[in-house]
């Protein structure tokens, strides 16, 4: 099953660059979306899927899933939720701002 | 001997305050006692008892970088050459340079150079010779540059500035060999290792490295470009640093060295192939120049390309000879400089097509120059110094060990650079000095210099016309001791005017008189020689290319790259990535896959895979923002879900809450934003964009599959598992790692959702142009 969905986040990468590299800033947001998706289940496989029972401890378990992986990505998760937050408006205000959502338009002006 | 190096340095301090007095007295007298007690300090060693002085101060003892300073014959001619003439080029200077200029910077780069150079002759210690080495070049640079207000100036100080801080940087590479080499930084030390040095197979690249150093700074073939364009400078310093010290760094190095390098074949090669070359082209160009000072240079070039080749040579008695006319081209080249700053200074012009005629108004310059130019192009008489060393190169070209095909050459060679030396020597003075006058061309009325500008040609002279009257005077207490510091086989060398009819030297010298009159007087016929060659075939034509080229080409290639598209910095670090990843994984055979510790695969994970496979397909080419949206949620979604299935219900719970904000957020920002279009790349451009993306997928599956086959090392977290209750006090193990075990991440976390919080905040309330209104 890891293999699987190693195979899985690598698609997702593959779509989140391929979006990454197109010229609209909507694609570029949604990129890295999916970018953060692939990292997110990434990890989880690293830590080996489904070998115990979650980590909350109970009585008469003695077998749990890695707990670590599991903080790390909580942590990354609200990161990335911060992150693309902030692109999101920050790709709204370049829109208003210079009229176009074309990054090859996004040049800066002459006398910069 | 250190108060030599730094009594220069202390005194340059000292010198902006002293200039303040300006309009009273002139800096340079202050000046001027610097070289002069140095001078007299140094003097009074000279003699025929005279040993070596070994003197040293730590600087950086850990890296073996001392302060030593060895004082042996050699260095004892150079800084007797340094302190005397510079005491001279300051005197000169006080009558040339006007109170006007700005005489505080002068002296402080000339006392900056003078320290240099002293330090670059008395060190021991190569990383030290080479910092005072590029203190010369950056002193000099600066001379050179004094009056920066001519473009001209400019071009000449970068110019030199270039070719002698290339030089000294290969320099620099040819120590560092040296002293790892020989596991010591100080050059005698170098000298005992001999042995060591000439048998390391590093040998050619060490002598090449230290050769580019010597030929740049003293400005051989082809490397002499720079000197010409030296001449911008004030006169003092063209006589000072482009005659006498400076452009014979080089010559010392190569003497200094020479006790190591003199016992291989490639040594003699090349540097008697660049001296005499360099002797043969500079002679042959001073003929075709028109200013006063471009002649001195080029006779320079060529005068420094003789010593070069007498110390290639390496013979007892061409070391002589170099040293001795180290000392003899000093003196006239030094007076001639000054001459050419004199008949500049009265008339006002240097362009020699302009002068004529000007014995008569400037007799004793005039007389001055009879010796100078006279000695220079080494015409038999008793009382020229120049005239004995140029017969003891012709002596030294005729007893060459070597039995190569160069050393059959190097006599016809030379005889040939000492006709073209006679011909400018005598244009130089005839040209100026006698013929018709044309007054009404100068823009100024000349007349007589005033005595102190005459002061110090006519010490100068004197030293020529002494030196040529005794010239074993000199020979025995301080040129002998120079010789042997270069080549321990130069014994006492006696130089006599006469030898006889039947002496080959004294025939080469009557050849060139000769020839040297014939083809004066016919210069004007045989002057279209030099469209042929040089021509088209110009050094400087190959410097200024090679300068702007390198000017275009880097400006093209970093606009070629950098050209403000992100999406192309983006491929080019993709790209990038993949191939050193890759790379690295095909050449280590990095790639491992194993079945243990695997899952079991079920049904409804690989259906929501495939859900999830399908919607991020499906971003790519959605048109339609409702619909990306939902595509994205899926894609979410399902991580959330993959997440419960995997027993993390801690993530799954934050990623569908997350998950829901970020759907809101896109659904409010959508609304805005312009609707998402088709893209509109070319095939190609959309071709290489899948590459890259599946060829970024494909690696970062490949690197997880073997990262997870390949298990180390144990998990940490049986230890988490285990503290979770007992330290922590909770049951929930993430959530006791998030804000016990490791609360600082979760602190970190906090704070960038904050930042992102108001960073969002001020873009959208902040608005620069409405402010302005």
């Amino acid at each position: 099953m890891e293999i699987i969905i190693l195979i899985l986040s690598g698609i997702l990468f593959a779509t989140a660059i391929y979006n990454l590299l197109q010229k609209q800033l909507l694609r570029i947001v949604i990129g890295t979306a999916l970018l953060s998706h692939g990292a997110h289940l990434f990890i989880l496989t690293m830590g080996k899927l489904k070998t115990g029972q979650p980590p909350i401890l109970t009585e008469g378990v003695s077998d749990y899933t890695d707990p670590l992986p599991q903080a790390l990505i909580l942590t990354s998760i609200v990161i990335s939720f911060g992150v693309t937050s902030l692109l999101l408006v920050l790709a709204y205000r370049t829109t208003q701002e210079n009229k176009t959502d074309n990054m090859e338009q996004l040049r800066g002006k002459a006398n910069e | 001997m250190i108060f030599a190096v730094l009594i220069p340095l202390l005194v340059a301090c000292f010198i902006p305050t002293l200039s303040k007095a300006k309009n009273k007295i002139h800096t340079g007298i202050f000046t001027f006692f610097v070289p002069f007690f140095i001078f007299l300090y140094f003097i009074r060693l000279v003699g025929k008892d005279f040993t070596p002085i070994r003197q040293t101060y730590n600087w950086i003892p850990s890296l073996g970088i001392n302060l030593d300073f060895y004082l042996d014959g050699l260095s004892l001619l150079f800084v007797l050459l340094i302190s005397g003439i510079g005491s001279l080029v300051v005197l000169y200077s006080i009558f040339y340079l006007d109170k006007k200029e700005r005489l505080g910077h002068f002296y402080v780069y000339l006392l900056l150079f003078m320290t240099a150079m002293f330090g670059v002759v008395l060190s021991d210690n190569v990383f030290v010779l080479y910092t005072f080495w590029e203190l010369t070049s950056i002193s000099s640079f600066l001379l050179i540059g004094y009056w920066h207000f001519k473009e001209r100036s400019r071009y000449g100080a970068l110019k030199s500035m270039l070719i002698t801080i290339f030089g000294g940087l290969s320099m620099f590479g040819g120590f560092i060999l040296l002293s790892v080499i020989t596991g010591s930084t100080s050059i005698q030390e170098m000298i005992s290792q001999t042995d060591v040095i000439l048998s390391s197979n590093y040998l050619p690249l060490i002598l090449a490295l230290i050769l580019l150093g010597a030929f740049t700074k003293s400005a051989q073939f082809p490397f002499h470009i720079w000197l010409p364009d030296a001449m911008e400078a004030p006169t003092p310093v063209s006589a000072y640093l482009h005659s006498a010290t400076m452009v014979k760094a080089g010559i010392f190095l190569i003497a200094r060295f020479s006790p190591i390098f003199s016992g291989y074949e490639g040594f003699f090669i090349t540097v008697s192939l660049v001296g005499i070359v360099t002797l043969c082209w500079g002679s042959y160009m001073a003929v075709r120049q028109t200013d006063l000072k471009a002649i001195l240079a080029f006779s320079t070039i060529s005068q420094l390309g003789m010593i070069m080749a007498m110390l290639g040579f390496g013979t007892p008695a061409a070391v002589f000879a170099a040293v001795f006319h180290i000392l003899n081209h000093a003196t006239f080249k030094g007076s001639l400089f000054m001459i050419a700053g004199i008949i500049d200074h009265e008339t006002g012009t240097r362009d020699i097509r302009k002068l004529g005629g000007l014995f008569t108004l400037l007799p004793i310059s005039a007389t001055l120059a009879i010796f100078g130019t006279f000695s220079m192009a080494g015409v038999p008489f008793p009382f020229l110094n120049g005239f004995y060393s140029k017969e003891l190169f012709f002596e030294a070209t005729l007893d060459l060990e070597s039995a190569s095909l160069l050393a059959e050459l190097i006599p016809y060679l030379a005889i040939l650079g000492s006709i073209f030396t006679f011909v400018y020597s005598m244009y130089f003075f005839f040209g100026v000095f006698t013929g018709p006058k044309k007054l009404n061309q100068l823009p100024k009325k000349p007349h007589e210099a005033p005595v102190g500008m005459l002061l110090s040609p006519i010490i100068l002279v004197l030293g020529v016309i002494l030196i040529g009257l005794f010239p074993n005077m000199v020979n025995a207490p301080f040129i002998q001791h120079a010789a042997e510091a270069v080549n321990s086989n130069a014994e006492y060398h006696k130089i006599g005017f006469w030898h006889g009819w039947d002496f080959t030297p004294l025939h080469m010298s009557l050849i060139v008189v000769a020839l040297g009159i014939v083809l004066f007087l016919t210069r004007k016929k045989w002057s279209g020689v030099y469209k042929v060659l040089p021509g088209k075939l110009s050094f400087n034509r190959v410097y200024d290319g090679l300068v702007n080229k390198l000017d275009t080409y880097s400006a093209g290639i970093t606009n070629s790259y950098m050209t403000g598209s992100l999406k192309l910095y983006m491929s080019l670090i993709l790209a990038t990535m993949i191939i050193v990843t890759t790379g690295f994984m095909l050449l280590t055979d990095g790639f491992t896959i194993s079945s243990n510790n695997l899952a079991d695969i079920t049904i409804i994970e690989v259906s929501i895979v495939i859900i999830m496979v399908a919607a991020a397909i499906a971003t790519i080419f959605t048109k339609h923002n409702m619909a990306a949206l939902l595509i994205l949620g899926v894609v979410g979604y399902g991580v959330a879900l993959l997440f419960v299935i995997y027993r993390a219900p801690d993530i799954a719970l934050t990623q569908f809450v997350v998950e829901t904000i970020t759907v809101a957020l896109f659904i409010l920002c959508f609304y805005h934003l312009p609707k998402l279009r088709k893209t509109d790349d070319s095939s190609g451009s959309k071709t290489l964009n899948a590459v890259l993306a599946i060829g970024f997928g494909a690696m970062m599956t490949l690197i997880g599959i073997s990262a997870y086959s390949t298990n180390w090392f144990d998990s940490i977290s049986d230890y988490f598992l285990k503290t979770s209750y007992k330290l922590g006090g909770g049951d929930n193990v993430v959530n006791v790692i998030l804000v016990d075990m490791r609360g600082l991440d979760t602190l970190f976390e906090i704070a960038v959702l904050g930042i992102a919080a108001l960073a969002i905040f001020s873009l959208i309330k902040l608005k620069k142009n409405k402010e302005a209104e």
